[in-house]
């Protein structure tokens, strides 16, 4: 895993600094949604291996909750967004 | 190939160039009644028990790699049947005890060891969520023990004690529990199954699962077409990978462990030790090297190497409950990719397709299951039926709301 992380507000941080809550290609199903959709909300990961989006919570930094592109057999990382424009941009 | 005293005499006689491969390097047929996907250690225990003890013969076992190049050889080779749920602990003491008799079993010396399991409480609260434990352990006829800090201290003198945050007050002991040799397990397996008739092909990657009419007819594999009655997976790490080519979505995320292994010492370890205030567990190998891991590095990943950062914080913790550990010099850090499921518990389960079985999910607790992962699996694509020890490890508990999280965790496949 790279090491090193660019936080787009604390600049580049030492990964230690972040939990990783896990597969950001998930949508939040509406409430009302089937159990099925929540099922596979909760439990279902698609698991890639090569290029994969994630949640990374900068807990001893910003706070902030950000985007992390990466690749999970290189551990290359592609890009770092914050969640707040990640989210607004697929809104778009 | 067999051994006695006899071979081992003539075979010295003649300079040691005469012995034979252990199993055949057969070219795959072109159907098989049952094709297991990955050649670790469930896949082969899964052969030699279907041929074994539910008379399955013709069935082959594809390994992309060479035998035991998984995660049957990464791990820190511990045995164990401490779990406190009931959907688990059954699964795990069958294992124990299929452990047990696994030597004469094979006929091959898997090196069992059983030389306890102690994990450390260090609070009032721990040792009260171990005795919860253990009587869980006794209520399913398990044997455990709760050993407390003055007798813990004639055991093992060398622990840290009086830790200013983690003084050790005691741990819960399980005898029949520790450790086997993981190479010799693969090797036995294989051995066993391959007299049987299995045909063990090392160096096949499965690439396509062809399907007609909603059924499996066979897989595309790097050695070509190969037709089967059913098909079972058993591809660890790379579970979403193989069930991908299935069209199965599964509960599952691949995460990466490490596992150490230092300079040989003299006997100084006697039991394996699990530290209450991290995750770290060591023992020492017949070779001498103290063998060590601790938590997965926490990010998913499908690359068979770990990162510097764990390596340091592992190494931290084993320090703060073994002092003298500082002096020693690591040999080998290794990686090896997990299965990690949603509830940190196992799946061997039929699919949506009839013919297609899984068993996945190992998270890392694969090793010890190696037996009963085999047999309960060996059960359920002969007789298309769930072993009773295993009927809590369904691939569809967590619709159902049955999920088996023996930490607490929830759906966070990095902290189980």
């Amino acid at each position: 895993m790279a090491s090193l992380i660019t936080c787009p507000h604390c600049g580049v941080r030492p990964k230690e600094e972040f939990t990783i809550r896990g597969d950001a290609s998930l949508v939040r199903p509406a409430p009302s949604a089937s159990d099925e959709a929540w099922h596979d909300y909760v439990y279902v990961r698609a698991n890639p291996r090569g290029r994969t989006v994630e949640h990374w919570h900068h807990v001893a930094g910003c706070r902030r909750f950000l985007v992390v592109e990466r690749d999970t057999v290189t551990h290359e990382v592609y890009s770092v967004v914050d969640g707040a424009t990640a989210a607004r941009e697929a809104q778009r | 190939m067999r051994y006695s005293a006899f071979s081992i005499v003539r075979n010295a006689l003649s300079g040691n160039l005469n012995w034979k491969p252990q199993w055949r390097q057969p070219q795959p047929k072109s159907h098989y009644d049952v094709i297991i996907v990955g050649g670790g250690g469930h896949g082969l225990a899964t052969a030699y028990y279907l041929a074994k003890e539910f008379g399955v013969k013709n069935v082959a076992v594809l390994e992309k790699g060479y035998l035991g190049s998984g995660n049957v050889g990464r791990n820190t080779t511990i045995v164990r049947s401490n779990y406190m749920l009931p959907g688990n602990e059954p699964f795990y003491e069958f294992s124990m005890k299929l452990w047990e008799g696994l030597e004469q079993d094979l006929n091959y010396n898997v090196m069992l060891s059983q030389r306890g399991v102690i994990m450390l409480y260090h609070s009032d609260a721990q040792r009260d969520a171990y005795v919860r434990r253990g009587n869980a352990m006794w209520m399913e006829g398990v044997s455990a023990e709760l050993i407390e800090r003055e007798q813990l201290k004639k055991m093992i003198p060398f622990l840290n004690y009086d830790h200013a945050r983690y003084p050790i007050l005691g741990g819960l002991l399980q005898r029949r529990a520790g450790t086997a040799r993981h190479d010799a397990v693969a090797w036995g397996y294989a051995r066993g199954a391959d007299q049987h008739g299995v045909d063990i092909i090392e160096h096949c990657e499965v690439t396509g699962i062809r399907r007609e009419n909603g059924v499996v007819t066979g897989v595309e594999t790097s050695k070509g077409i190969i037709g089967c009655g059913k098909l079972a997976l058993a591809a660890a790490g790379n579970s979403s990978r193989v069930g991908e080519m299935a069209d199965l979505k599964l509960p599952l995320e691949s995460h990466v462990l490490q596992a150490f292994v230092t300079e040989g010492l003299k006997p100084c370890i006697d039991h394996v030790i699990v530290y209450g205030g991290g995750h770290f567990y060591i023992s020492q190998s017949d070779k001498g090297g103290l063998v060590f891991g601790a938590e997965i590095d926490g990010y998913s990943s499908y690359a068979q190497r770990g990162n510097l950062a764990t390596a340091e914080h592992v190494m931290e913790e084993g320090v703060s409950m073994i002092p003298g550990l500082s002096r020693v010099r690591v040999l080998r850090a290794w990686g090896g990719v997990m299965d990690m499921s949603m509830d940190g518990s196992p799946i061997i389960d039929r699919t949506s397709i009839d013919n297609l079985y899984l068993n996945c999910g190992w998270c890392y607790g694969g090793f010890k299951a190696t037996p009963a992962s085999g047999y309960c699996f060996a059960h359920l694509i002969a007789r298309n039926d769930t072993h009773p020890v295993a009927r809590a490890l369904r691939l569809d508990r967590f619709a159902r709301g049955y999920a088996v999280d023996e930490a607490g965790a929830g759906p966070q496949p990095n902290l189980h």
